[in-house]
């Protein structure tokens, strides 16, 4: 109760602008508007009337999914940082913690562009604003873990999560995606114990949220690694424990080798046999991915339901990255016309 | 509550000292000292009537801070983005306006009250610290109060600003809300009057 009392001394214009940018997702109306244009210019013209306003005013016919893409992302960019300019403590430490995920997808990428032999001046555009430091252009130097440890890491707020994936293994294809799986592995477990700490609404509200983002890593990476030559104690370890499948739950996925045994996994949880059971492997069907991301999109709307607490930043983040997805769907099937699956989007109100 | 290892220590040690002391009076046969009556005797009634009037206005001004406060800074924030928000939530913050004038127009009453006495017979001076417990009481009933109230109808008006700020018809009704949370302020005034009156204290 003192929270509720004082929370507003400090976060109070900061939740009262973000609840503002939540009221400018875009709504089940505005969806009908989009899915019913036929070139991108009439996706501008629709998109004028929301609150992205007159973001694609600039850009030079012809438009682009990609110049979209940018432009969505820049905009999202700029609020979540105004969010975090405007923050105290420990609001600020948690718009941090959200950010790294953001700077593990960017090391990730960066180290497969350097395998593949891209040049750097190629790859920095293409990082996610929200995940830069200053080092990042410094990783393509490094040849093994070890090196990138030392020599980059060491000083980014990343240097705890790094602990469990250094090795004097080069960096290869598979190596890379299994230190993205740890890395993110370790940032998730601490993300939840300082939700966990910090208590009170937000430590309810995130941590059912963060927990839900663990078992779904925890199913993902298994079917995944069915037909790859991941081992199932090699695929243990990348499992994030703060879920609700922690421990017995994955046990049981380690010990599986097929999507039906990942199912009798997911039907000891009534939460996800809901969700594994309105999906399917069929063309017809929703995905397992689908599913999630639906399920992601519902926690979110109600992280809003409470007031006086963190939450509803990274909820509205996720939603408004979700948004995104969905107007770049919309986009890619006018511009390819195909229609057929234009619907396939994931509403949110 | 996270209470560290030197709250801890000198939480237990001021209890030890306590039960030493209070044993000590005790099993050497000076337990009369511990005289709660003389104490209360010997504080003069003007000092527990000053200590109302300041307690009635200063915890009536903290709860009506606390409450604009956080009204306010919630108008600012759900402005942004809804500008039509700005003028019609003043109104929170009217009400948690209220709450520090009944503190004042408290203060005011129970200061009238105050005067000097001159008498030395008992009966008489019994009259003079039932008025001095009177005031204390008034002004203790309508800080309080106004505390909680300030508090509540300022919690209460964020959440008006931001509901407002997503849907205008939530408005109205939230602000019903807020009307019974500012009739609990005026409970404390009724009963704080009630208690002042007849609080004599000249000869």
């Amino acid at each position: 109760m003192k929270e509720d009392l004082v929370f507003n001394l400090d976060h109070g214009y900061a939740e009262g602008l973000c609840r503002g940018f939540r009221s400018g997702i875009l709504k089940s109306t505005d969806y009908h508007n989009l899915v019913q244009c036929e070139t991108l210019e009439d996706l501008r013209l629709h998109l004028q009337s929301t609150d992205y306003g007159n973001f694609l005013s600039n850009e030079s016919n012809p438009l682009t999914v990609n110049v979209i893409d940018d432009r969505l992302r820049e905009k999202i960019v700029q609020e979540f940082q105004h969010l975090r300019n405007i923050s105290y403590e420990p609001l600020s430490t948690f718009l941090d913690y959200i950010t790294y995920g953001y700077m593990i997808d960017n090391i990730v990428l960066l180290i497969t562009g350097t395998l593949h032999q891209r040049a750097i001046g190629d790859l920095l555009p293409r990082c996610h604003p929200l995940g830069s430091f200053e080092q990042l252009g410094a990783i393509t130097v490094a040849d093994t873990p070890a090196q990138l440890y030392t020599a980059v890491l060491v000083d980014t707020p990343l240097a705890p999560y790094f602990i469990d994936c250094i090795s004097e293994h080069d960096l290869d294809e598979l190596n890379v995606e299994i230190i993205r799986s740890t890395l993110y592995k370790a940032y998730l477990e601490d993300f939840y114990n300082f939700c966990k700490n910090l208590g009170g609404v937000t430590a309810e509200v995130m941590c059912e949220i963060l927990a839900f983002e663990a078992d779904r890593r925890a199913f993902m990476i298994t079917i995944n690694s069915f037909d790859t030559g991941l081992t199932q104690d090699d695929r243990a370890k990348l499992y994030p424990t703060c879920g609700h499948l922690h421990p017995d739950g994955l046990q049981e996925l380690r010990r599986t080798d097929n999507y039906e045994g990942v199912r009798d996994v997911a039907s000891r949880y009534p939460q996800y046999k809901v969700l594994f059971d309105g999906s399917g492997t069929n063309t017809g069907d929703k995905t397992i991915e689908d599913r999630f991301f639906e399920h992601e999109v519902k926690l979110n709307m109600n992280a809003f339901l409470r007031q006086f607490h963190f939450g509803i930043f990274y909820a509205y983040l996720k939603l408004k990255e979700q948004e995104n997805r969905n107007i770049i769907w919309i986009a890619e099937c006018i511009s390819q016309k195909h229609r057929a699956r234009i619907d396939n989007y994931i509403p949110i109100f | 509550m996270t209470t560290s290892y030197l709250s801890k220590g000198a939480l237990s040690a001021g209890v030890g000292l306590t039960i030493y002391a209070g044993l000590t009076y005790m099993l050497t046969n000076y337990g009369f000292r511990f005289d709660i009556g003389w104490f209360l005797l010997s504080i003069s009634p003007y000092q527990w009537a000053l200590i109302g009037i300041a307690l009635a206005v200063s915890l009536s001004v903290l709860g009506a801070a606390l409450g604009i406060f956080a009204t306010g800074v919630s108008i600012l924030g759900g402005g942004v983005k809804a500008p039509r928000i700005r003028t019609k939530n003043l109104i929170s913050i009217i009400m948690c306006e209220a709450v520090a004038i009944y503190g004042l127009i408290m203060g005011i009453v129970i200061s009238g009250s105050i005067t000097s006495f001159m008498t030395t017979k008992p009966e008489e001076l019994a009259l003079k610290y039932r008025a001095g417990y009177k005031l204390f009481g008034a002004g203790l009933t309508v800080g309080l109060c106004n505390l909680f109230c300030g508090v509540c109808v300022g919690l209460v008006g964020s959440g008006a600003a931001l509901a407002d700020a997503q849907n205008s018809s939530l408005f109205v009704r939230i602000l019903i809300i807020e009307i019974f949370a500012s009739a609990i302020g005026l409970f404390g005034l009724i009963v704080s009057i009630l208690q002042s009156n007849g609080a004599n204290m000249s000869d």
